[in-house]
C-alpha cells in the first residue's frame, strides 16, 4: 500500500519530468522567450512561435469564465440560500448530468447550435463575415462545460459559512440579498477566488469540444468573431504529423508542458486556499 | 417600497433566470443530440463493423468503437479499482489523522485530478515511445487508468473520511489488526466505491483527448493488447469532420449513443448510492 501511494505521488513528478525532458530539444534550439513571444508557426522551416496559441487559450478561457461566473454565482446562491429542499432535489441532478456529458458531445452540440447561430444570426450584426467557428463559440461551449464544477465548488464554499452570520445579518434588518452580497460573498471571497482559479485550469485543458468549434487558425485573434487555436487543440490536431520531425514533436511536448505547468501551479494555489478555509472554520 | 426590497426582487429574478438558463442549456444539448441522432440510429449502427464504404456513407456501424471503448473502460476501471482502493485505505486507516503524508497525498491527487486528459495523453505517448510501443489497446488502457485513478481516490476518500472513528476503535478494541479493520470499513464505504466506479466509467468512456494519442483508431475489433483500438468519442470526432452529410449523421447517432450510456450510468449511480446507503452507520 505504501508503495502504491508512493508510486502515485511519483506520477505527478514523472509527468512533469517526462514532458520537460521531451521539450528540452526545442528549448536548446530556441530561447524560452522566443518561443513564448514569437507569433510565426512554421514547423517545417523550424519556426515555433507559441504566442497565437497562448493568446487564443487565454482569450477563450477568460470568455468562458466571464460567461460561467455570473450564472454559477447566482445559481449557487439560489441553491444554498433561497431554494427549498425539493427545488434542490430537482436542480442538483441537472448539474450532475451536465458534468457527466462527454466533451465530444458538447462539441457536437456546439457545431450544431452555437456555430450556425453565430455565423447566421449574431455575427452579421457586428462583422462582415464570420464562419461561426470562433473565440465566442469556444467561450460559450467552454463556459457551459465548467458550470457544474464551478457551481459545486461554490455551493461547498457557501455552506461552510456559519449559519450565525446569516442570523446576525437578518436580525439587523438586512434582506436576504443584502445578507448574501454583504456578508456571505465577502466571507466566501477567498473560496470564490480559489473556485475560479480551479475552473480556469479546467478550462485551460479542455481539448476536444474546443477543438471542434474554435476554427483552428494559427493567428492571434483580434475579436470575438475571429477563429483561434488554443494550446490543447494544437497538440491534439498535430499528434499524427509530429513524429516526422523531432523538433516538431518536441514543440508539441513543450506545449503540453506549458499546460501542465500552468495547471499545476493554479491547482496547488487554489487547493491550498480551499484547504485553509476548511481548516479555519473547523477549528 | 424601499430600494433594498426592490434590489432583493431584482436579484431573485436574476437567480431564477440563471437556473432556468442552466436548464435550457441541458435541454438544448439533449434535444439537439436526440433530434439529430435519432434518424440515423439503427441496429446496424451498433451491431455492425464499418463496411468497405463506411466513410463515404455506405453500410456499416460503429461496433468497432463500441467494443474498443468497452475494452478500454472495462480494463482501466478494474485496474483503477485495484490501485486506488489500497491507497484510500492506506491514507484513511493506516495513517494518522494529522499525518503529513496523507495530506500531501490528498493534495497531489487533487492536482492530478485537475490535469487535463490531453496532458495525460501526451505523457502516455512519451512513455510509449520510450518503451517502443505503438498506438495500441494497451496504451489506451494505461492512459485511461492514470486518468481515472485520481477520480477514484478522491471520491472514495471523501466517503472514507466520514468513517466514524468509534467504529474503527471498536474494531481495534476487539483485538483486530488494521488489516482486519478494513473489512469493517469496506462495508461502510461500499456506496462510495460504487459511485466512484460509475463516475470513473462515465469520465473514461467520454474521454477523447487521452486515447487519441495512445489507442489510435481502427476499423476492426482489436484481438490483442498490442493492436490499436477505436473508441466512441474518437469515432464521433472523426466522422463529424467528414464533408458527407450521411457520415456526419452517423456521428450524431454515435453521440446519442454515448450520451445515453452516460445518462444511464448517472441514473444507476444515483440508485445504487441510495440502496447501499441503507447499511450505513451514521
Amino acid at each position: 500500500m505504501l508503495i502504491l501511494t508512493g508510486l502515485s505521488l511519483f506520477l505527478l513528478v514523472a509527468i512533469g519530468i517526462g514532458l520537460f525532458f521531451k521539450s528540452r530539444l526545442i528549448l536548446s534550439e530556441h530561447s524560452l522567450w522566443d518561443l513564448l513571444s514569437g507569433s510565426a508557426w512554421k514547423p517545417l522551416s523550424g519556426e515555433f512561435g507559441f504566442l497565437p496559441f497562448i493568446v487564443g487559450t487565454l482569450f477563450v478561457t477568460a470568455l468562458s469564465i466571464a460567461i460561467a461566473l455570473p450564472i454559477s454565482l447566482l445559481s449557487a446562491i439560489f441553491l444554498t440560500e433561497y431554494a427549498s429542499s425539493w427545488v434542490k432535489r430537482v436542480v442538483f441532478p441537472i448539474f450532475d448530468i451536465l458534468a457527466g456529458i462527454p466533451s465530444v458531445v458538447y462539441g457536437v452540440w456546439g457545431t450544431l447550435i452555437i456555430v450556425p447561430w453565430i455565423a447566421d444570426k449574431l455575427g452579421p450584426r457586428f462583422v462582415d463575415y464570420t464562419s461561426g467557428y470562433t473565440v465566442l463559440a469556444s467561450g460559450i461551449v467552454l463556459g457551459i462545460m465548467i458550470l457544474p464544477i464551478l457551481v459545486s465548488l461554490l455551493i461547498e464554499i457557501f455552506t461552510i459559512v456559519p449559519q450565525d452570520y446569516r442570523e446576525a445579518s437578518a436580525s439587523l434588518g438586512a434582506t436576504k440579498w443584502q445578507t448574501c452580497s454583504k456578508v456571505i460573498l465577502r466571507k466566501a471571497m477567498p473560496g470564490i477566488v480559489a473556485a475560479v482559479v480551479l475552473s480556469i485550469s479546467k478550462a485551460f485543458g479542455e481539448t476536444i469540444a474546443v477543438l471542434m468549434v474554435c476554427g483552428n487558425y494559427a493567428a492571434i485573434p483580434r475579436s470575438l468573431f475571429d477563429p483561434c487555436y488554443p494550446l490543447p487543440a494544437l497538440i491534439a490536431n498535430n499528434y499524427g504529423e509530429m513524429l516526422s520531425l523531432p523538433l516538431y514533436e518536441s514543440a508539441l511536448m513543450f506545449a503540453a508542458f506549458i499546460l501542465f505547468f500552468i495547471i499545476l501551479v493554479f491547482n496547488i494555489i487554489s487547493r491550498w486556499i480551499l484547504r485553509n478555509i476548511e481548516r479555519s472554520y473547523k477549528m | 417600497m424601499k430600494t433594498k426590497f426592490i434590489v432583493e426582487k431584482i436579484f431573485f429574478g436574476l437567480m431564477i433566470i440563471s437556473v432556468i438558463l442552466v436548464f435550457a442549456f441541458l435541454g438544448s444539448i439533449l434535444i439537439t443530440i436526440i433530434r439529430n441522432g435519432w434518424p440515423a440510429m439503427s441496429w446496424d449502427m451498433i451491431t455492425q463493423l464499418p463496411g468497405g464504404g463506411f466513410y463515404i456513407g455506405k453500410e456499416g456501424g460503429v461496433l468497432n468503437a463500441i467494443v474498443g471503448s468497452i475494452y478500454i473502460v472495462g480494463a482501466s476501471t478494474i485496474l483503477g479499482l485495484l490501485i486506488s482502493i489500497p491507497i484510500v485505505f492506506f491514507i484513511n486507516i493506516y495513517l494518522k489523522n494529522d499525518s503529513k503524508l496523507a495530506s500531501i497525498t490528498r493534495l497531489s491527487f487533487d492536482v492530478l485530478y485537475g490535469i487535463p486528459s490531453i496532458v495525460y495523453g501526451a505523457f502516455g505517448f512519451t512513455i510509449m515511445i520510450f518503451l517502443g510501443l505503438r498506438t495500441s489497446l494497451l496504451g489506451g488502457i494505461i492512459v485511461i487508468t492514470l486518468l481515472i485513478i485520481p477520480i477514484f481516490v478522491r471520491s472514495m476518500d471523501e466517503v472514507a473520511r466520514q468513517l466514524p472513528k468509534h467504529l474503527l476503535e471498536a474494531s481495534y478494541s476487539l483485538g483486530a489488526t488494521r488489516y482486519e479493520t478494513i473489512k469493517v470499513a469496506i462495508r461502510q464505504i461500499a456506496p462510495g466505491i460504487a459511485t466512484a466506479t460509475l463516475l470513473s466509467i462515465g469520465r473514461a468512456i467520454g474521454d477523447a483527448a487521452g486515447v487519441m494519442f495512445t489507442a489510435g483508431f481502427t476499423d476492426s475489433i482489436p484481438t490483442s493488447l498490442d493492436q490499436p483500438a477505436a473508441t466512441l468519442p474518437l469515432a464521433i470526432f472523426f466522422q463529424l469532420s467528414s464533408p458527407l452529410p450521411e457520415v456526419r449523421e452517423r456521428a450524431y447517432a454515435a453521440a446519442l449513443l454515448l450520451t445515453l450510456i452516460v445518462l444511464v450510468l448517472s441514473i444507476v449511480g444515483r440508485m445504487i448510492t441510495h440502496r447501499f446507503s441503507k447499511n450505513k452507520i451514521k
